[in-house]
């Protein structure tokens, strides 16, 4: 016989606010095989818990339900009370009386009904529920960071600090990422290579960190503590151990004319090249679409110049196959491109440059060595326009977000502009300014009041060139809309930043969640910051939302704690929610009749043949057999079996039905 | 009596993407009809079609079936199977006597709050349109369960 427990919570206002808790409590008495509920007005807080431990002891309850929050949010901590008080912990369920009641519903009596019904279907399927023993899996202690710009290298440091085996993948040549581009960071003008290239030598030489540049992720399999990844190592057409870095193949390559990605196309490179001089590893990499040789079968002037042979034509990609515990997602984001802007000139205007390419233009390590000079004559520009919030907040460009960076990034472009050339004029087309940080709105007011940037609250409506000039057209709304217009030799337009391409594809690789815009989505948006859906799996960085440096740096050291919390036991203990094929006494042995379709819905070869055999050997039956170490619970075998043999823990066939049987 | 009439929804959801979109749905308050009865599943792979019948045998107007998009479910494939087992069993249903136009098949992910209380409204609009469905009950009451 049922003796069930039930805990209505009021999370102060927050349920009981439009769902009467008294009233719920009171319907929930009604409910056969109810011995005892009540409500209270914080369920979670240590007096809450108590609350159910006494009870359960008191009232020899055997199964509770605690209506409160979402089980995704308290299912862990009412689990352990519960444990606690010496009942098996999945005992206990929860209505979701919160997120899926009264935060969505008006205050009134369909509401709290509702609420009572939830409770109900609740009540039916704790009734069913079976004590489960959580499974023990050991911890692989080795990291998988993928992306090396800021965020990865932090991660990966962090980790391999720790005293942990960390592997970090990045797909370029070099890591460093978007970090390694930039001129100066806000809000100090320090250099961004100063900081950021010891952190790039670090990584490489830390004994605890494996460097795979010029490689990605191909597959993932497992889950948290257990995954196989697999890399591929695409080839350099190099070997790394007999290069020495000495560049002299990358001064005699002959094709010269290639864009330079790291110059954000504003220089060019040879086919064979280092991205840049402070390359991590500083190893060449042949650019195979580019190159004469693999265009045309002819050349090697490279494989002929090089001192030690290290050249390889025939070098293949590799695939490593990587048994990891945990992963970081560091993978960033990317600029929307001038060309997405019709406005603007289409990207067709030599001298309409994004964020980036003026980066490049303003550093000493960038294609100008640092002069200003514009793009397309090399001339010094007496009058720059900037144009924050192009494309971002937006919706007609797809981006109703704010790209966040681009206040601080715009100020900055302009002060270091007017450091360059004291004499020329600097204007910023603005929406708001957003400079929420520390000094970061000191920043800003330096620009205006202390290098003389004039700042015009408008949008610019076109740009178009005349005599070797660019027309800015605006509107100044803090003058009723009054028609600007600025004869500019230069305009840099901060335009939306966005999720890297292909996030969606590697999202998919690694089964968490992304939002509309292909960012990677948190677990939860304010408590789990670092965490994805997918236990095991961590976020640092722009690849979850526009990000600045210390923010990004700051969840990077969250994600690698996270992953150092997780290295911190030898075993795991797992959900119990696994799929099991039902056992009964000979001659029937099973439901199972042996007709194997679980096998084929399976996504993860969980299900095993077992053969029954005779005393003289002989096999009597094949049935169904669920390794539970590989199961992860989806169920789609319980669906798929014609016999009912298979059932999955916690989500079992008697628990479904029951619950509609209350509706 | 149809002005007052109240559809009871019942919605199979998985565990990953649209009871946590759901979820989301509450953080950011976004209001919708009280009508819907969520039950939350590992994935919508797990879902027996019987469920879909006895739901309608014990009184549920409409029937929301919601997991995560192609290629985003959180165990590879199980979104897949839902999907084919539902092209399969609508034609059994329709021979069973379901009124298949009751059941709506959708996907909510994670991150789409929003969407899933339009989801909510749309159905509760579209089965209170259609008024009570009662053919089903009878028949299960009169021996076909």
């Amino acid at each position: 016989m049922s003796r069930i427990g039930v805990f209505t919570c009021h999370c102060g206002e927050n349920i009981n606010g439009t769902v009467d808790c008294g009233k719920v409590a009171e319907s929930a008495r009604g409910v056969p095989g109810v011995v005892h509920s009540v409500d209270y007005k914080y369920m979670c807080s240590d007096p809450g818990q108590s609350l159910i431990k006494e009870a359960i002891r008191e009232h020899r309850l055997t199964g509770v339900v605690v209506a409160a929050c979402s089980p995704r949010m308290h299912e862990p901590t009412f689990r352990n009370a519960v444990a606690e008080a010496g009942l098996n912990p999945y005992l206990c369920e929860m209505a979701n009386l919160r997120e899926h009641c009264s935060w969505v519903h008006e205050k009134g009596e369909a509401t709290t009904a509702k609420a009572a019904d939830l409770v109900r279907v609740m009540v039916e399927k704790v009734k069913h529920d079976q004590p489960l023993q959580p499974i023990r899996v050991p911890v692989t202690k080795r990291a998988l960071v993928l992306g090396g710009g800021i965020a990865g290298i932090q991660a990966a440091l962090d980790i391999a600090n720790a005293g942990h085996k960390v592997v970090l993948v990045e797909k370029s040549p070099s890591i460093g990422g978007h970090m390694s581009q930039l001129s100066e960071t806000f809000p100090t003008l320090d250099c961004s290579q100063c900081i950021l290239t010891p952190r790039m030598v670090e990584a490489a030489r830390h004994p605890n960190i494996t460097l795979y540049t010029y490689a990605e992720l191909e597959k993932l399999e497992g889950f948290i503590g257990n995954f196989k990844a697999t890399i591929r190592r695409k080839a350099r057409s190099l070997d790394e151990k007999l290069c020495t870095g000495c560049g002299l193949c990358t001064t005699k390559c002959p094709n010269k004319k290639i864009k330079d990605e790291f110059n954000e196309g504003l220089a060019t490179r040879g086919a064979i090249y280092v991205p840049f001089p402070q390359a991590v590893p500083n190893k060449p990499v042949i650019d195979k679409l580019n190159c004469t040789y693999y265009k045309t079968g002819k050349c090697k002037l490279c494989e002929k110049v090089c001192p030690t042979g290290a050249i390889r034509f025939d070098q293949e990609d590799e695939l490593v196959t990587l048994d990891v515990g945990a992963i970081v997602l560091a993978t960033g984001f990317k600029l929307m491109k001038t060309d997405q802007f019709p406005e603007y000139g289409y990207g067709k205007y030599k001298d309409v440059v994004d964020g980036m390419q003026f980066e490049r233009l303003a550093s000493a390590s960038g294609p100008t060595a640092g002069a200003m000079k514009r793009p397309s004559d090399g001339k010094a520009p007496e009058t720059v326009v900037f144009v924050a919030c192009s494309g971002s907040r937006d919706r007609s460009k797809g981006v109703p977000y704010c790209s966040k960076v681009c206040c601080m990034y715009t100020a900055k472009h302009a002060m270091l502009y007017k450091h360059k050339m004291h004499h020329g004029k600097a204007y910023v087309f603005y929406m708001d300014i957003r400079s929420s940080g520390k000094d970061y709105d000191e920043f800003v007011r330096r620009a205006i009041e202390e290098d003389d940037v004039s700042y015009i609250r408008g949008r610019v409506s076109r740009i178009y060139e005349e005599d070797g000039q660019l027309i800015v057209q605006g509107a100044d709304t803090l003058q009723n809309g009054r028609p600007v217009e600025i004869k500019a030799d230069l305009v840099v337009l901060a335009t939306a930043v966005q999720a890297q391409d292909g996030s969606e594809a590697l999202a998919q690789k690694l089964h968490v969640s992304y939002d509309p815009y292909h960012f990677f989505a948190e677990a939860h948006p304010k408590l789990k910051p670092v965490e994805t859906n997918t236990a095991g799996i961590f976020l640092a960085g722009a690849c979850q939302a526009p990000r600045d440096i210390p923010e990004t740096v700051a969840q990077a050291s969250g994600a690698a704690a996270k992953v150092a919390g997780l290295f911190s036991r030898d075993e795991l203990t797992r959900e119990p929610v696994v799929a099991v094929v039902n056992r009964l006494p000979a001659p029937t042995f099973s439901y199972c009749v042996g007709c194997f379709l679980c096998q084929s819905a399976c996504p993860y070869q969980a299900i095993e043949q077992e053969q029954i055999k005779a005393r003289d050997g002989s096999v009597i039956r094949t049935l169904a057999k669920v390794n539970a170490g590989l199961c992860q619970g989806c169920g789609t075998c319980v669906a798929t079996c014609r016999t009912k043999a298979i059932d999955i823990q916690g989500f079992s066939n008697e628990q479904i039905f029951a619950e509609i049987m209350t509706l | 009596m149809t002005d007052t009439f109240e559809p009871k929804i019942t919605a199979f959801v998985c565990n990953w993407c649209t009871y946590a979109g759901a979820d989301l749905t509450g953080t950011s308050r976004i209001k919708y009809p009280s009508n819907v009865r969520v039950l939350r599943l590992p994935c919508t792979g797990r879902i027996d079609f019987m469920l879909l019948a006895k739901a309608f045998a014990r009184g549920s107007d409409g029937i929301i079936i919601s997991g995560c998009h192609p290629n985003d479910c959180h165990y590879t494939s199980g979104n897949y199977h839902a999907r084919r087992r539902w092209m399969v069993y609508r034609n059994l249903m329709d021979f069973m006597g379901i009124d298949t136009s009751r059941i709506t098949f959708s996907w909510v992910s994670a991150a789409e709050g929003a969407k899933w209380a339009e989801l909510v409204n749309e159905v509760t609009e579209g089965i209170r349109a259609m008024g009570p469905y009662t053919e089903y009950q009878e028949l299960a009451h009169a021996g076909v369960e």
